[in-house]
């Protein structure tokens, strides 16, 4: 399965009669970080799930690395690193017992020295043995991007609020090459971060930017003018 | 396979760390049993047909209260998105998720049973095999069905009121059989209760194949 490693083409979303994303074209090339702006209630949950294959689309087409997703997930998840808005984590088990669990579940090859190097580069080896219960947001941040690691994705999507706790964690990825999508709607933490940027917009891609120039001041002009309606 | 024993050891790791399922069940099943016997107060001739009913009663209401919780695991931090993400199919969440929920009745009957024996001062030693079996049939169709209802009503709001409301209903064919089965057992022994086997070995094989077959669609939006 070669081509590049994302590619939506008229993604479209609705529940009951409600439509959420009304066609959504956006593509992921190999070593880009695609920063993916829009206020609350824009769809960038809603279009995250669908391309962590969480979420079947209504209409429109998904492709993962040239394959339609719709043909072999199960073989495209290994490909995909997924955080959402919860750390999917158990809060009754370590760091180090949750990272075991989805190693087993990934079939990752020498686990325990994967997982101790991503509890290393997460700022955890020291908390790895405590129930993730007793961590606070900004570890368990940590903690569900090294779950997200844990397989050596060649994606990784990244549902908001993880921009302003793993900045530095984010830049490292981007400087490693790792090809990254990212919804937030924290404008100037973003800027940095990205080397492409979309605003979603009441379920379509309102404005789109290639990166090259863009200052925060730029995009955040840019974010007000199409949210106020006037882009 | 595989990654249904993963999910069981998962769920089994996390229930002994913190027994709060197992305590629980535990509470409500006993308290169950001291009630519905002593209200009833039977002679040692109507003991035998008064067990079936106390021991039914008290594993429906305990597994249903054991099945929300091995839920409520999935969804906090939501968990079931980390399992939706892994490259697995959802039959193997649904197996062990089944699994972890027959272990959990099975030892809500392991003290049940004996205890509804004594309160009706019934010799259950003799007729201990046969009614393992009658308590197994039942605990995994109740658990086949339980699993897939319990995935479901997760997704709803008012979800501790969806669950007795979807599952109850269905569940009258495995209790009427369970119930014959058990009372059979206790008046005749295992041949009279060839009937009531029959129905719960059925009622296991058809709702066991349609929780593997219908999960993937109840757990995903």
């Amino acid at each position: 399965m070669v081509g590049p490693p994302l590619r939506a083409e008229g993604l479209a979303r609705r529940f009951g009669g409600m439509t959420v994303l009304a066609g959504v074209d956006l593509a992921l090339e190999t070593g880009e970080t695609v920063v993916l702006l829009g206020p609350n209630g824009a769809g960038k949950t809603t279009l995250l799930r669908i391309l962590a294959l969480l979420l079947a689309p209504t209409d429109g087409r998904l492709l993962l690395f040239g394959s339609d997703a719709a043909r072999a997930p199960a073989a495209l998840r290994r490909r995909i690193g997924y955080v959402g808005h919860e750390i999917s984590c158990y809060a009754e088990l370590s760091a180090a017992e949750n990272l075991a669990f989805y190693a087993r579940l990934f079939r990752v090859s020498e686990a325990p020295g994967r997982i101790a190097r991503l509890l290393a580069w997460a700022g955890l080896d020291g908390t790895g043995r405590r129930p993730v219960r007793t961590y606070s947001r900004g570890m368990g941040q940590r903690l569900a991007l090294a779950r997200a690691l844990l397989h050596e994705p060649d994606v990784l999507i990244l549902d908001d609020d993880a921009v302003e706790r793993l900045q530095q964690q984010l830049l490292e990825l981007r400087a490693a090459g790792h090809s990254t999508l990212l919804a937030t709607h924290d404008v100037e933490r973003a800027a940095p971060i990205a080397s492409r940027l979309a605003i979603l917009h009441r379920g379509r891609i309102a404005w789109a930017h290639d990166g090259r120039g863009a200052d925060a001041a730029v995009i955040v002009a840019a974010y007000r003018a199409v949210v106020a309606g006037s882009a | 396979m595989r990654d249904a024993l993963v999910i069981l050891a998962k769920d089994l790791r996390i229930e002994w760390r913190t027994r709060e399922g197992l305590s629980s069940v535990l509470v409500l099943g006993v308290l169950l049993v001291v009630v519905l016997t002593i209200a009833q107060d039977p002679s040692p001739e109507t003991a035998p047909t008064l067990a079936p009913g106390v021991l039914w009663a008290a594993f429906v209401l305990t597994g249903m209260l054991g099945v929300q919780r091995a839920f409520v695991l999935e969804r906090e931090n939501d968990c079931l998105a980390g399992l939706l993400t892994a490259p697995l199919d959802p039959a193997a969440i649904y197996a062990g998720k089944l699994a972890s929920n027959v272990v959990l009745l099975g030892v809500t009957q392991a003290v049940v049973v004996p205890l509804t024996g004594l309160f009706l001062h019934l010799d259950l030693v003799p007729r201990l095999p046969a009614l393992l079996l009658v308590c197994l049939l039942g605990n995994v169709g109740f658990a086949s069905l339980a699993t897939l209802f319990g995935a479901l009503a997760i997704r709803v709001r008012a979800r501790e009121i969806m669950l007795p409301l979807l599952l109850l209903p269905l569940l009258v064919p495995l209790l009427i059989g369970a119930v014959q089965a058990t009372c059979a057992v206790l008046v005749g022994g295992l041949a009279a209760a060839s009937s009531g086997l029959g129905v719960l070995a059925a009622f296991d094989v058809i709702f066991a194949v349609a929780g593997w077959l219908l999960f993937a669609y109840v757990v995903r939006d």
